[in-house]
């Protein structure tokens, strides 16, 4: 069995989990109690002005119906338009998504490259004071909210110290980048605006370290555990005894097999980060759509929310999608596995 | 023994210190083997046969394990070398043939990947990346493993265990070692592929002149393989003869129920096993540590038993063949 079949059935069960979600997530909204004619229309609407709404919006036709018209919207990237905002809820999404998006990036980028290294550092170091320093940072770290964190870093940093901006993703007075991607590393690199670049970095640093906190302790702490656990494994043991040395035992025979868990874990903690942005983003007052999902749930914005859930739901299905394919480089008895089920 | 020695093990103990006590293991082995010897160490599992290997390497931790004695390996001692100097001599001048084929292959990598690192290690083998694939497939071939290239791409898992094994032995003869250590070679296989991996291993050693210690609880490998054998119990040597003369002979109590507990094709009757078990190494017999399970023991055992020579390089640790004839035994 080729592993191409394996990637297109995979991604085909991927189209039927977000179809799933969104026929879920339209049931609730169906269900839940008030008529979205009403709703959208306020308290002040006439009758006839609700019943031709209702009309326009397909409500008084069968559910499957409306299904339909509601996945034939999804599909064209219509989610209608935001109560909230009285704008498609669509354009807040362009606008909002890649910003969290980057603030997520950032944030799981450190998540790997200082999490990983520090579970390295303390499993090669164990049980000295390396192991100990970082086992108690760690935990610190898992323990305390990302809010918690955003505060304290803002207070000394952006205050105290007055070395990092306190808010927002670029200084007054510095112009935007034209939006291509609507992430300003790439739209500012891709527009030869390095300066623009390093300004947008240095407000970048509080959320991102402050949403990361968390999970580049949950990666230290994975990777620890998974190391020493395999550093207990018989075929290390054949590896030293070969006269392979320490650091190439540590950094490839065992550092590819600890990933195997550690990976798992990591990207669900990633997806996560989507909707952990919040408060990091209202502290900061980084315009994101976690921040966003949050107030129109507070406003009752069905069509808002429903667009919020699907982006939600299909980078989840994403990421999800990108560690099986991790997984499976990692491990080849999972791709193996992988390659016989999609037979 | 007339022949120089390559390996020498002088009074070598090993003792581990856990929360639970001190666990005197390994209790004064000595041992040799000669250049281009086969030399056979068996005992129950649990005796300390992988704990000597471990010793041997120096892959015991410092601050848990405690290593006395000395271990003479081409006119160096091994214990007190720097961790740097003994990474020297692991993979080029002694290696092993690990007891679990299925657990001693890293599955995260292709064989190739992980022979390709242990070519590297040869202090003749500066070689390009084409040369080692070609040393790769060569050592694959020489332990009759068909489809080389193949194999050299395939993953652990998808190898059978008799295939795993050839690897590993393959891994252990690649870069020309002195002495290659056998720790339960394919005893985690069927009989027929056990015997075709124990031909495979013999013929290699024999043409390379590599020096063998064959470690083993199957007393039929010791007697196929190897020239000289030592018995152990409980962390020390009880006794060491020529093969044939300890199959024909046997002297030490231990040994004879050892040989006894052997099922014979043509014996009649069921074997005889020996009673009880190995002491716990937390708080072993003060004496011979065979005294709990011995039919023939005696108050004297109470005291460490003598080394008595008893023939040609068959000697044996057991107050019965102490000087005064006991009248009992031959
Ligand atoms: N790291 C260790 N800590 C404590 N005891 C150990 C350790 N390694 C081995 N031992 C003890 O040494 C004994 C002998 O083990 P081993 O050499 O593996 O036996 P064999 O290979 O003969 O079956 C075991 O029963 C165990 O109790
Ligand atoms: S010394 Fe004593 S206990 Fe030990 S084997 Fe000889 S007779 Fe038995
Ligand atoms: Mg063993």
């Amino acid at each position: 069995m080729r592993y191409s079949t394996y990637l297109l059935q995979r991604m085909l069960l991927s189209v039927v989990v977000l179809l799933g979600l969104s026929a879920l997530i339209f049931l609730i909204a169906r269900v839940i109690p008030g008529d979205p004619a009403r709703i959208a229309l306020g308290p002040l609407a006439s009758r006839t002005q609700i019943a031709s709404l209702r009309t326009a919006m397909h409500l008084d036709e069968p559910l499957y119906r409306q299904y339909a018209y509601y996945l034939g919207g999804l599909l064209n990237g219509d989610f209608g338009e935001s109560l909230y905002t009285r704008r498609p809820a669509s354009a807040d999404l362009r606008e909002l998504f890649p910003s969290t998006l980057e603030l997520v990036v950032y944030a799981g980028l450190l998540m790997v490259v200082v999490g990983i290294p520090l579970g390295i550092l303390a499993a090669s170091y164990r049980d000295t004071w390396v192991d100990t320093t970082v086992r108690l940072i760690s935990l610190g770290g898992v323990v305390t909210p990302a809010f918690v964190w955003a505060i304290v870093l803002m207070l000394i940093f952006a205050y105290a110290l007055g070395v990092l901006p306190v808010a927002g993703r670029l200084s007054p007075g510095v112009v935007p980048p034209p939006v291509v991607t609507g992430m300003i590393t790439i739209d500012a690199l891709w527009g030869g605006a390095p300066s623009t670049y390093f300004d947008f970095l240095r407000h970048l640093i509080l959320p991102a370290v402050s949403l990361s906190l968390a999970g580049v302790a949950q990666a230290a702490r994975l990777t620890r555990a998974s190391m020493v656990d395999i550093a207990g494994r018989p075929f290390i043991e054949a590896a030293r005894a070969f006269g392979i040395s320490e650091a190439r035992i540590a950094l490839k025979y065992m550092l590819k097999p600890s990933l195997i868990p550690t990976v798992t874990i990591l990207g669900l903690d990633f997806a996560a980060l989507l909707g952990n942005a919040f408060l990091v983003e209202s502290v900061f007052n980084w315009p994101g759509m976690a921040r966003y999902g949050v107030e129109v749930i507070l406003h009752k914005d069905l069509n808002a929310i429903v667009a919020v859930v699907m982006v939600m739901g299909l980078f989840f299905v994403v990421i999800n999608f990108l560690i099986d394919i991790l997984v499976g480089y990692l491990d080849p008895r999972i791709r193996l596995r992988q390659m016989e089920d999609a037979a | 023994m007339a022949r120089e020695a390559l390996l020498d093990i002088r009074d070598l103990s090993v003792s581990f210190t856990g929360y639970r006590g001190v666990s005197r293991v390994l209790n004064g082995v000595n041992l040799t083997v000669g250049r281009g010897e086969k030399v056979g160490l068996v005992g129950e599992t649990g005796c300390g046969k992988s704990l000597t290997v471990r010793a041997v390497l120096g892959l015991l931790r410092k601050p848990r394990a405690r290593v006395r004695g000395e271990i003479w390996f081409a006119g160096r001692n091994l214990v007190g070398l720097s961790a740097g100097e003994l990474q020297l001599i692991r993979g080029r001048e002694i290696t092993v043939v690990f007891q679990d084929p299925m657990a001693a292959l890293n599955p995260v990598f292709t064989v190739g990947e992980q022979l390709r690192d242990v070519i590297a290690r040869s202090p003749r083998h500066q070689a390009s990346e084409r040369e080692t694939w070609a040393r790769a497939v060569a050592i694959l071939k020489e332990v009759a493993l068909p489809d080389p290239e193949r194999i050299l791409h395939a993953y652990p898992v998808q190898l059978s265990g008799g295939m795993r094994q050839r690897v590993l032995i393959a891994m252990a003869l690649v870069n020309e070692p002195a002495l290659v250590i056998a720790d339960e070679l394919g005893t985690a296989l069927d009989v027929t592929i056990q015997e075709q991996i124990l031909q495979v291993m013999r013929s290699l050693v024999d043409a390379k002149g590599i020096s063998v210690l064959l470690i083993t609880h199957n007393l039929g490998v010791v007697r196929e393989t190897t020239d000289r054998v030592y018995v152990m119990y409980a962390g020390s040597i009880a006794e060491t003869a020529p093969t044939a003369d300890l199959f024909r002979a046997p002297k030490h109590p231990y040994t004879q129920g050892l040989l006894a507990s052997v099922p014979k094709l043509t014996g009649e009757g069921v074997p005889r096993g020996i009673d009880g078990m190995i002491p716990d190494y937390l708080s072993p017999p003060p004496g011979c540590r065979f005294a709990p399970r011995c039919p023939f023991v005696q108050p004297r055992c109470q005291q460490p038993p003598p080394w008595v020579e008893v023939g040609p390089d068959h000697a044996l640790a057991c107050v019965l063949y102490d000087g005064a004839p006991t009248g009992l035994r031959s």
